[in-house]
């Protein structure tokens, strides 16, 4: 079980949003409490990706080295990463399962002609075959979206 | 001759949950092998059917990515740290 607040969903949507119609990839930092994944800051990244950033997005390892030193530095682990799919349902492609490691969540969103509209969270099977899709929870809180929500560039379409 | 290789967060449940294990060998692929030996579970997600590294598996001699030094013909020392970095890519199919 993976479990955020209204915030961190606030957070995702809206880059998913910003970028569109390219992908969006960030990282989510946390703690683990037994079987349930905390989540306590959702980090946007840039996405990497050289060409072709509307289907594919990377997170370079010097990313996530930095974003692995945020988390430590702050007593967090990373839990996972979210992506975005333009135009595309929330479910993983063939290229995610090849470049997932297990026990991580990932999460994706689903993106509608610039208007986030599906989220779903996905772990890599042990013997890497397929990812199974992974239950998550919202939280009420009472932080202040973060991102530039003002933009609200789902409302522009 | 022992170098401390660096497990990345998800793959330690293959290592028994450590972060690090102290290994001897002198090139980067022979300190693979005997990592992978040791924990077999996790061959499978650091190399690829034909053997190779995955594409998003990145390995580092302290900060320098084997990729521009000898790949996994690069020399370690016993005071190197050697380290194995995702990439985290993905993206939807190909319309």
């Amino acid at each position: 079980m993976l479990k955020f607040t209204d915030h961190d969903i606030a957070t995702m949507n809206a880059h998913a949003a910003r970028t569109y119609p390219e992908e969006c990839c960030g990282v989510l930092l946390g703690k683990t409490d037994g079987s349930e994944k905390i989540v306590d800051e959702v980090l946007a990244i840039e996405n990497s990706s050289s060409e072709q950033r509307a289907r594919r997005f990377i997170i370079t390892p010097e990313d996530y080295r930095n974003a692995e030193a945020n988390a430590h530095q702050q007593g967090l682990d990373v839990l996972g990463f979210y992506h975005s799919h333009p135009d595309h349902p929330a479910r993983p492609s063939q290229f995610d399962l090849e470049h997932a490691f297990p026990s991580w969540s990932y999460v994706i969103i689903g993106v509608d002609h610039g208007c986030p509209s599906a989220m779903s969270s996905w772990l890599l099977l042990e013997d890497r075959s397929a990812f199974e899709e992974e239950q998550f929870e919202i939280s009420i809180s009472n932080k202040t979206p973060m991102n530039h929500p003002k933009e609200k560039p789902w409302q522009l379409k | 001759m022992a170098v401390k290789v660096m497990i990345p967060t998800p793959l330690r449940v293959y290592t028994d949950k450590k972060d690090a294990v102290l290994l001897d060998g002198t090139t980067v692929g022979e300190l693979l092998q005997k990592l992978t030996s040791q924990h077999e579970q996790l061959r499978k997600h650091l190399y690829a059917e034909n053997g190779t590294l995955r594409n998003f598996v990145n390995v580092y001699v302290n900060n320098n990515d084997i990729r521009y030094l000898n790949e996994e013909k690069t020399p370690v020392r016993d005071s190197d740290v050697v380290s194995i970095v995702p990439s985290i890519a993905g993206g939807r199919e190909v319309v």
